[in-house]
């Protein structure tokens, strides 16, 4: 068994590489759950967005040209989106889902020439000497320019929906729109915001896949991150760190998962230091905040466990289908624990999730 | 020269002309009833003057000059604020938050800062309504949503204040404190319309009246100088009907809930607590008490829509609390819940068909499986016939139907199954006052014919005139019942407030 090829910050660079569109993607639609809108559309817009911004940094050679495209092409399609669901009343759901298809057909129609081509490279953080320094020059100071705006986006996001005032009305829209119409704010132009914002991000979020993390373009490259995304906005139960988590920890299984297919071992080892992980994380968290304890013991009871499995049987292999539903299994179980405390996550859904607004009554 | 004036304002909707050639006036410092029956058009007016409307004819002043919102903007940019009948608050949002999204940026400043959390407490000392701020508002009773809303209008300097309906979910104690804060206020110079159907509290409280039937102005006059019946007679136009009560005739015990407890099924529901009683045959059971306080989960219980353990619901002997509502039914346990759309009725479907859903199973209108349209139809025509239904068909949608007349559908629709038990709640909830007295008759019909009736309301005058026994539900437990006749409204209303018959002794 050779672990000396794990490398702990290659391995956290890559797992940060994996999260990232899915916080752009997941932080957008959070917004938009936040004001009321269900928008299932995530993966359509992604993946139009990723190839829009693949043509143009291949067209005009500049990737942030790129990047300002993708996003703008995810816009537009939120705003059909908006135009439908706001304007003519149509059902959120199916409205989102239909999203979804043509933005799948779409983006494989304006594909077509654009396979097997190299996008211009994007420029990475380099500061000189701090770069450099062994750990945590690779770990925090040598990524791409997208990862830090979106951990930047996790925190206004965070800044504005708890402390401004625009906030307080996007949410309050979300929350009761018939009482927020009465008091004088504009619903529907706040959500229209909200979804165009929603649209940006998830834009953003496929460019990231095409231009920087693959990077190439290839047909349904999106493989469901935007359904990923929504689902991490529901099990953080709107909540803007922990949609950062989620990301977080399914980018690291995905990254695991392809790394212990490379190294022949029990993949057990490493989804069950990662259980341990993100468990203590969370155990913390609870505890200073002194809240129960008990769902992140339980956690770190499982990685424990699997740990423990797996180095009693370092070799053992699993079929490379059940390492590829890991990720998407183990985020959801996650989240799930996070989010169990029944009482607490039907207080933070938005009320008005989905239900549609006509300002008459 | 009075502060606000409206001249012949009209408003017309499809169908309906709501308000007809109205004209209001209200000075500074005076409290000014605007009563009417449920769809006298008091809402329309009260909202064109808040901009919600837009009238289609007619013109407003205020001070003598021209004043036309176009939004609830403007309204506020006069001094008008609104208290709403369906308070507009946001249950997720700390009280500090709901506040600061209801008054302009400029005067809210930072929303989580101290600043306007003391203001907020600075007029809730100032006028005697006590709240905390930083509660989130889904955790508060009606009676505190409503302070919220009070304050918050109060923060923005109002010369009007208008209250739809205010005292509807407060108990007797709460309306007497809020009228002291309205008399208050209007000594201080605030202008103050308030909406009411209550005729004695508009006798105690208010000093002009301005009376509405049918969208028209009936008559202006001093409340004071007229008796409740002469009000009430302005206002439906009709004498009333009054009920008939009979003494209730053998003891027999026909259901019996004991111990009942049923958990919240929401954050903001509330859990039934040990609740025990006895139905006999022959009595109506009045169940008192303010909105929100277990009315809807104990009808749940009682209608099956949510099993409880076996032993806590007994029909004779039979234990019956884990039944689902057709095998209830089966047995003769009949309801209808409070919310006529979309609970009571399916809103889109037929009156046949919604006679069909809650029949099916006594008045046997499916057979093996296949539904018997012609049975269907004529039961839905008996309902229809015998509760004087006003509808245009049986064949039209349940939502077509005003208020008043779905209910009597609702409730006759459960009356002809004859039900060994009847439960209702809120039985003539925004009904017209003659429908109301036909549904209230209903029930005390079907209680002579040897049926238990239990009737969940919050109109306590409705509950004192039809019941035997009377019991109050507050936070989820129920008081034990007693003949209604040995209760006084003081009693009453401490109970409401949550106090037990002791404790209301010994402040009495």
């Amino acid at each position: 068994m050779d672990l000396s090829a794990l490398d702990p910050v290659a391995l956290i660079a890559s797992l940060i590489v994996a999260a990232t569109p899915l916080v752009l993607a997941g932080i957008g639609e959070l917004v938009v759950e936040k004001s009321g809108v269900l928008n299932l559309g995530v993966e359509g817009m992604m993946i139009v967005g990723a190839i829009a911004g693949f043509a143009a940094a291949v067209g005009t050679g500049n990737p942030f040209l790129g990047l300002v495209t993708a996003a703008a092409a995810g816009m537009l399609l939120a705003l059909v989106f908006g135009l439908l669901t706001q304007f003519l009343l149509a059902n959120q759901v199916a409205t989102g889902l239909a999203l979804t298809m043509v933005g799948l057909g779409l983006a494989a129609l304006i594909g077509q020439p654009y396979a097997g081509i190299k996008p211009p490279g994007s420029p990475r953080l380099d500061i000189p000497h701090v770069s450099d320094l062994p750990v945590v020059g690779p770990l925090l100071f040598s990524h791409d320019a997208m990862v830090y705006v979106a951990l930047a986006l996790v925190i206004a996001t965070w800044l504005f929906l708890g402390r401004s005032r625009a906030g307080l009305v996007l949410r309050a829209v979300g929350e009761n729109h018939d009482a927020a119409h009465s008091l004088g704010y504009p619903v529907v132009r706040i959500r229209l915001y909200a979804i165009a914002f929603g649209g940006a991000c998830a834009g953003l979020g496929g460019a990231y896949l095409s231009l920087i993390r693959v990077p190439q373009w290839t047909e349904g490259m999106t493989a469901g991150a935007g359904w990923i995304a929504l689902a991490l906005v529901v099990f953080a139960s709107w909540k803007p760190w922990r949609v950062l988590f989620g990301a977080l920890l399914f980018g690291g299984i995905t990254t695991l998962q392809l790394n212990t297919q490379a190294l022949n071992i029990n993949p057990a080892i490493p989804a069950g230091a990662l259980l341990l992980a993100a468990g203590l994380i969370w155990l913390v968290a609870s505890l200073s905040a002194s809240r129960a304890a008990g769902s992140p013991l339980v956690m770190l009871l499982t990685g424990a466990v699997v740990l423990a499995f797996g180095l009693i049987y370092p070799r053992m292999q699993i079929g490379s289908a059940w390492l590829s539903m890991a990720p998407y299994l183990v985020t959801i179980l996650v989240l799930v624990l996070i989010s169990s405390d029944r009482t607490r996550a039907a207080l933070s859904a938005p009320h008005s999730l989905g239900r549609l607004f006509h300002p008459s009554s | 020269m009075s502060f606000l004036a409206v001249e012949g304002l009209t408003k017309t909707y499809p169908g309906v002309v709501a308000n007809d050639n109205v004209d209001l006036e209200v000075e500074q410092g005076e409290i000014h009833a605007l009563l009417g029956e449920n769809g006298a058009g008091k809402s329309t007016l009260v909202k064109a003057i808040y901009g919600l409307v837009h009238p289609d004819a007619g013109r407003m002043t205020i001070n003598g000059k021209p004043y036309a919102p176009t939004r609830p903007v403007d309204a506020r940019d006069a001094h008008i604020a609104m208290v709403f009948q369906h308070f507009s608050l946001f249950e997720a949002l700390s009280v500090v938050e709901n506040i600061a999204l209801g008054i302009p940026p400029e005067r809210a400043g930072r929303f989580g800062g101290r600043t306007l959390a003391e203001r907020i407490r600075r007029v809730s000392e100032e006028y005697g309504l006590p709240i905390d701020p930083h509660r989130m508002v889904g955790t508060l009773s009606a009676g505190e949503r409503q302070r919220v809303e009070i304050i918050r209008c109060l923060l923005q300097v109002p010369r009007l204040l208008i209250m739809d309906e205010p005292t509807s979910v407060l108990t007797p104690q709460e309306a007497e404190s809020l009228f002291g804060t309205l008399r208050k206020l209007a000594r201080d110079g605030v202008a103050i319309l308030y909406i009411s159907h209550k005729l004695e509290e508009i006798r105690a409280l208010c000093d002009h009246a301005t009376i509405l039937r049918g969208g028209k102005v009936v008559a202006h006059c001093d409340p004071r100088e007229k008796s409740a019946r002469e009000l009430a007679e302005l206002m439906i136009g009709t004498e009333l009907a009054q009920p008939p009560v009979r003494k209730p005739g053998a003891a027999e015990v026909l259901m019996k809930v004991d111990r009942l407890s049923l958990p919240a099924s929401d954050p903001f529901g509330i859990a039934l607590d040990d609740i025990s009683f006895d139905l006999h045959a022959g009595e109506i059971l009045g169940i008192g008490g303010i909105a929100g306080n277990g009315q809807e989960e104990l009808l749940a219980a009682i209608s099956g829509e949510r099993p409880v353990e076996r032993e806590m619901v007994m029909l004779g002997r039979r234990a019956i609390g884990h039944y689902p509502p057709t095998r209830r039914r089966k047995l003769g346990i009949c309801s209808a819940p409070e919310e006529r759309l979309g609970h009571a009725a399916a809103p889109d479907m037929t009156l046949t068909e919604n006679a069909l859903l809650s029949g099916m199973v006594r008045e046997k209108l499916a057979n093996g499986g296949f539904i018997n349209w012609s049975a269907s139809r004529y039961f839905a025509r008996a309902v229809v016939e015998s509760f004087d239904v006003r509808t245009p068909g049986i064949e039209v949608p349940a939502r077509s139907l005003s208020g008043g007349n779905l209910q009597k559908f609702v409730i006759g629709r459960e009356v002809l199954q004859r039900p060994v038990i009847l439960a209702v709640n809120q039985p003539t909830w925004g009904v017209d006052a003659a429908a109301a007295a036909a549904i209230r008759t209903a029930l005390v019909n079907l209680a002579a014919e040897g049926a238990g009736v239990l009737v969940i309301s919050q109109d306590l005058d409705e509950l004192m005139e039809i019941s035997h026994r009377f019991a109050v539900l507050a936070g989820g437990r129920l008081s034990p019942p007693r003949p209604t006749e040995t209760y006084t409204i003081d009693e009453i209303g401490l109970m409401m407030g949550g106090k037990t018959r002791e404790d209301a002794d010994v402040a009495s």
